[in-house]
Formats: C-alpha cells, sequence, structure tokens
C-alpha cells in the first residue's frame, strides 16, 4: 500500500469506477483539458474521452439538472461544483428535483455532487464556506464528508454505487496535507457509518472533516497536560447520521463535545446535541457543548479568518471546563 | 405567425393528415372530457384538493408534439400537457386517481395534478418551480447522445418558464453539447395573471432561439396539423444530431391559471375571440371538411370518450386512499 494524499485518493476513486463502470461519467467547470480547479480530474479526459469528462458552461443549475435527467437513464453522473459556495446556484435542483423524485414517482436519481469545502485557505467568503446544514435537513439526500485519505476513496465509490443522490463534501485544506495507506484493490467505505478516529473513556468529540485532525491535536494535549481521555468520533457521514455510533461513545463517556467548522446556528451540531438529549440524557454528567465558527460570514484577512475557524485552544478551553463541570 | 394549413404540408413525411386529424381529435377530446370532470366536476364537489392546472384550450400542442414521439423518446410534459401522458398509454383511471390522492394514481398518492411521472412510460414529472425540468431534459438529451441512442427528448414549458435562469442555463447546455432535445413552448400569453408584456420585451420567446445558436420558429399552437409539422421538423433536426430546436406555440388558456382562478384579468373579448380557435372544434371541422369522419362519426367518438371517463371514474372513486403507514417509504432506496 503506498500512502497518498486526500485529493489523490478521491481521483483514484472515480478513476477506478469509470473503468469499472461505463455508465459513470463526470461534468463540471473546467474539468476536462484543465483537468478541474484542484485537478481531481486530471488526466482523464485522455483517458475517458469528452463524452465522460464533460466540460460544461458556468451554470450550476444546468450542471446539477443535466446529472438528474442523465441518472433516469440509469447512468451514474458526478456533478462537480467548483468550489461548494457556488452550490446555492444549484440548490433548487438538488433539494427540489433530485432529493424528492424517488418519493414523488418511484424515479430514482443515483448521482453524486462533488462539492470542495472549508475554509483555513484565506478564500475569503465565496470559496471557504461549509454549507453541509443546508443538506443535512433534506429528506432524500445523503451528505457525506470524509477526513482521510482511505475514507475519501472508500466513500467516494460508494456514493458513485449509492442508489439515491449523494452530496460529496471534499474538504480543501485536506487535499494536499493529508496522506494515508490506501489500497490499490477494490473497495468501500459504507455510507451511514461513524468511525472512531481516537479511543478514549473521559470526554467524545463528535466530528468531521477537517476538524478531526484540531480534535487529534487538542486531544494529545489534554492527555499529556491534564490525563484527560479524549474519544473522537469522525462522522463521515452527515446524512444519514449513525446515530448509534453516536450514543455508544457518549454513553461510554458521559461528556460531550460536537465539533464543526461550519457556523454554529442552525449547523450539525445542534441536531447531534439534540439527538444525545433525548436518548443519552440519563449517561450524561455534563451539558453538551457546541464548538462551531461564529455566525459571521468567513472573512478574508488571516488574522479574522484565524479567529473564526475553531481550533485546537478554543477545543481544549472548553474540554477543560466541561472536564471540570 | 407561420400557420401551416394542411394543404402546404401534405407532401410532407410522418402520420398522413387524416391520421393526424383522426388521432388528434380523439387524444384532444379524451383529454378536454377528462379535465372537464376533473375542473368543473371533481373539484367543485369537493373530490379533488389543491391545484388544478387544466389545458383546455391548448390541447393541440401537447397532441400534436405527442404524435411525434416515438414510443422510446423521453416526454418532460408540463402542467398543461395530459394528452402526452393519454398518447402514452396512462388511463384517465390512473389520472382521476392521481388527482384525488388514491393509491390507484401514477404517484400513488404522493403528488397530486400534474405532478406525475412514469419511468416505464419514459415521461418525466415536472417540479412546481418553472422551467427546472429543462436542464434535467437536457441531460436526459445528452446522455441518449452519449450512448449513440436513435431517441430524443421533448421537453414542454409556458411562457412563463422562460424567464426563469434554469430554461436559459438548460438550453445553452443541450445547445453546446448538440444535444437531441426538442423545445415545445405553450404561450398562452399569461403567466398565471401576468401578461406576456410583462414577462418579456422581445415580440416573440423563438426570438431567444438564436442566443443560444438554435433554430425557432413560431406555430399556430390551436392548430394540430401546424403543432406536428413544426415539431416533426425540430424532430428530425434533433434526431439527425444538429441539437436542440424550439418551437413556440401561440394559444391561449381558456380558463384561469388553476380552478380557483376565474382569469377575470383577461380582457373579455379574448374568451369569446379564442373560442372561434378551440382546437378540438377546429379538428371536428377538418374531419368533416376532408371527408374523414362524418357527424355520426364524431359523435359517436366523442360519445365513447364520455363512457370511457365515466368508468376511469368509478374506478378511480373505488380506489383507495394511500395508507399512513407508508409515509416514510422510498425516501431512500430501502426506506421503511
Amino acid at each position: 500500500m503506498a500512502a497518498i494524499t486526500y485529493l489523490e485518493a478521491i481521483r483514484q476513486g472515480i478513476w477506478e469506477e469509470m473503468e469499472r463502470d461505463p455508465d459513470v461519467f463526470c461534468l463540471g467547470e473546467d474539468i476536462g483539458v484543465y483537468g478541474g480547479a484542484f485537478k481531481i480530474t486530471q488526466g482523464m479526459l485522455d483517458r475517458f474521452g469528452e463524452e465522460r469528462i464533460v466540460d460544461t458552461p458556468i451554470a450550476e443549475s444546468a450542471i446539477v439538472g443535466a446529472a438528474i435527467g442523465a441518472s433516469f437513464l440509469g447512468m451514474r453522473p458526478i456533478a462537480e461544483m467548483q468550489f461548494s459556495d457556488f452550490i446555492t446556484c444549484g440548490f433548487d435542483q438538488i433539494v427540489n428535483f433530485a432529493a424528492k423524485t424517488r418519493y414523488r414517482w418511484n424515479a430514482p436519481a443515483p448521482l453524486v455532487v462533488r462539492a470542495p469545502s472549508g475554509g483555513g485557505i484565506h478564500g475569503g467568503p465565496y470559496h471557504s464556506q461549509n454549507p453541509e446544514a443546508w443538506f443535512v435537513r433534506v429528506p432524500g439526500l445523503k451528505v457525506v464528508e470524509p477526513a482521510t485519505a482511505y475514507d475519501a476513496k472508500g466513500l467516494i465509490k460508494s456514493a458513485i454505487r449509492d442508489n439515491d443522490p449523494v452530496i460529496f463534501f471534499e474538504h480543501k485544506k485536506l487535499y494536499r496535507s493529508i496522506k494515508g495507506e490506501v489500497p490499490e484493490t477494490d473497495y468501500t467505505v459504507p455510507l451511514g457509518k461513524a468511525r472512531v478516529h481516537r479511543e478514549g473513556r473521559d470526554m467524545t468529540v463528535i466530528t468531521y472533516g477537517a476538524m478531526v485532525y484540531v480534535a487529534a491535536e487538542a486531544a494529545e494535549v489534554l492527555e499529556r497536560e491534564d490525563g484527560l481521555s479524549i474519544e473522537i468520533i469522525d462522522l463521515r457521514t452527515l446524512l444519514p447520521i449513525d446515530e448509534e455510533a453516536i450514543l455508544a461513545s457518549v454513553k461510554k463517556c458521559s461528556k460531550a463535545i460536537v465539533l464543526h467548522e461550519d457556523t454554529l446556528t442552525g449547523g450539525v451540531g445542534g441536531e447531534i446535541s439534540a439527538r444525545i438529549n433525548e436518548k443519552a440524557f440519563e449517561y450524561l454528567d455534563g451539558p453538551v457543548l457546541r464548538i462551531a465558527a461564529p455566525d459571521t460570514p468567513v472573512p478574508f484577512s488571516p488574522p479574522l479568518e484565524e479567529a473564526f475557524l475553531p481550533n485546537k485552544d478554543k477545543l481544549i478551553a472548553k474540554a477543560r471546563w466541561l472536564a471540570a463541570y | 405567425m407561420a400557420a401551416v394549413r394542411p394543404a402546404e404540408v401534405e407532401a410532407e413525411v410522418g402520420l398522413r393528415l387524416e391520421e393526424i386529424a383522426r388521432r388528434g381529435h380523439y387524444f384532444m377530446a379524451l383529454q378536454r372530457e377528462v379535465e372537464d370532470r376533473i375542473e368543473r366536476k371533481l373539484y367543485r364537489q369537493g373530490k379533488i384538493l389543491g391545484g388544478v392546472y387544466v389545458g383546455r384550450g391548448q390541447e393541440a400542442i401537447c397532441v400534436g408534439a405527442g404524435l411525434v414521439a416515438d414510443a422510446d423518446d423521453w416526454l418532460y410534459p408540463c402542467h398543461r400537457d395530459l394528452g402526452l401522458y393519454l398518447i402514452r398509454g396512462v388511463s384517465p383511471a390512473e389520472i382521476f386517481a392521481q388527482y384525488m390522492g388514491r393509491v390507484g394514481g401514477l404517484t400513488r398518492g404522493r403528488e397530486g395534478n400534474m405532478h406525475m411521472g412514469d419511468l416505464k412510460r419514459k415521461i418525466v414529472a415536472i417540479i412546481s418551480a418553472m422551467a427546472a425540468s429543462v436542464p434535467v431534459a437536457a441531460g436526459t438529451a445528452m446522455g441518449l447522445k452519449f450512448r449513440r441512442s436513435p431517441n430524443i427528448v421533448f421537453n414542454f414549458f409556458g411562457d412563463g418558464a422562460t424567464s426563469r435562469g434554469d430554461w436559459h442555463e438548460g438550453i445553452n447546455l443541450a445547445a453546446v453539447q448538440k444535444a437531441p432535445l426538442v423545445l415545445i413552448c405553450n404561450n398562452n400569453m399569461y403567466a398565471y395573471s401576468t401578461p406576456i408584456e410583462k414577462q418579456m420585451a422581445c415580440k416573440d420567446v423563438a426570438d431567444r432561439a438564436p442566443g443560444y445558436g438554435i433554430p425557432g420558429e413560431v406555430v399556430d399552437g390551436n392548430d394540430v396539423f401546424a403543432v406536428y409539422h413544426a415539431v416533426k421538423r425540430a424532430a428530425d433536426h434533433a434526431r439527425a444530431g444538429r441539437g436542440p430546436y424550439l418551437v413556440e406555440c401561440k394559444t391561449f388558456r381558456m380558463t384561469g391559471h388553476s380552478a380557483h382562478d376565474g382569469g377575470d384579468y383577461v380582457p373579455e373579448h379574448m374568451w369569446a375571440e379564442w373560442e372561434t380557435k378551440d382546437p378540438v372544434r377546429r379538428a371536428e371541422r377538418a374531419l368533416l371538411e376532408n371527408g374523414w369522419a362524418t357527424l355520426d362519426q364524431i359523435q359517436s367518438t366523442l360519445a365513447n370518450i364520455k363512457r370511457e371517463a365515466d368508468e376511469a371514474l368509478e374506478w378511480a372513486e373505488a380506489s383507495p386512499y394511500p395508507d399512513p403507514s407508508s409515509l416514510t417509504l422510498d425516501v431512500y432506496e430501502g426506506s421503511r
């Protein structure tokens, strides 16, 4: 097994699925000759041709809509949003067309919308957002966000093979910053299943995407300086959420923090906190806390963006408060 | 308006004029009968809740176009195109059941009115946002092209839909891809209550076609022969790999936007003027004047349609409502 980047893992996953199934194809802006803004589809045009790597006009609604229309033929389209910030332009097609078509008239729409998301790259308000919460409350969609290279490849394959529409968030900061051992043989990671990133006894941190690494850094410090044993749950899929894994960890540790890079109000953290309160209240030794970005747009200037993003120190401070509760 | 008269198109290929007249008349009259019952009986009796949108006065558009489509072509109807469903073999019974929210309807009570589709019959259900189906239809057309299929896509919408971004994005993408997409606009001059001059500053919807590098033409949408032949030209163009083609059918909605709407905003004289252009009556005149049918034969067709509708309605009213336990099925594959 070779260690490859998160980006390369996604690329391999798509490539292998395209080799395996002639119905899989990609469409999006600048994905052909240019290989995509982040080079996920680099080299694919030469291998698969322009009918399977389709360069489109700048028209996100048309990109998602066309993916839906092709999926009705039994094809497996992968629609790329150049940045997840532009997914708003395809919102109606995703939430009103794709998400509801199986329920309304028994017409599945097996498509994947890939959406590079997340901050920490000084991208400013329109190249840094984490819009997953908009989609997590749409019945009929699945929402995925891998944190590791292994999961990135295994989850993109599952998303492509899934018979329902999947929104696949890829954290941009992880693209080239992390590497992991990834099998060269075919494997998948199931949708809807969380993963224990780090085992612990005293407190659960429930998170996903790039925040998994923030949690891991904080956990090291808390272990070393406070003797606290932190368990980290990497959700991997946000819809459907792996409630079983969340509750199992909370029941074991009795204290929980939900951490996400998305803004606080209406974020995924509120939903997770509510479920813990409803289903594991008797096991809790303190309030379920949320750590998230403040309710502002994502700012551009480095000191502002640093203040915006959740980080190790913010998590350590809240964890200490909760530990003392 | 380039109304094409039967005599001028006799030489063109496709269905014979007599066949267009006979089949066109049957399906238009059937649509009229089914929709009359829905809008003017069942809705008023309180047997249908929610919206009721009919194609009264514009039946020649979906029927004329529907007669062009091959059985394996894909249809993306709009909410006034019931004739397409009838041509594809959806029974009036299934349609009544759909409107009344019964399990016998095409969507088993999940959806109401014209929000119905059937993958087996290659009919895709609309969503309420106008023109949302244009990019989706473009994607189906692209897929057919990528698969070297001989089939094409027929996409229907009203004049109001042409104001939305989806309409423009979808047509532009299909044009760039030279996807086999036939675009059929029913321009009935009103988007709900808003007249066409408040929707667009160009004269015709077809004026927009050159902006996307595709052909566009205007036809008399109340003339089933004209619609058939224009759509046939468009379909031949698309099937030959030359890309999308826009047919704008000028017509008038001879009723309100929905069953609750009396259409008071329409100038009085327009109702009378368009009554004389009723497409069902025009097809009947064509049948008589050309000696393709006698008055008795036409009356017998209409009587059969009434009987067909009676039986269908009886079946639909006997169809049960969906069980509340089915509420959570099919949100995802295998949902319980």
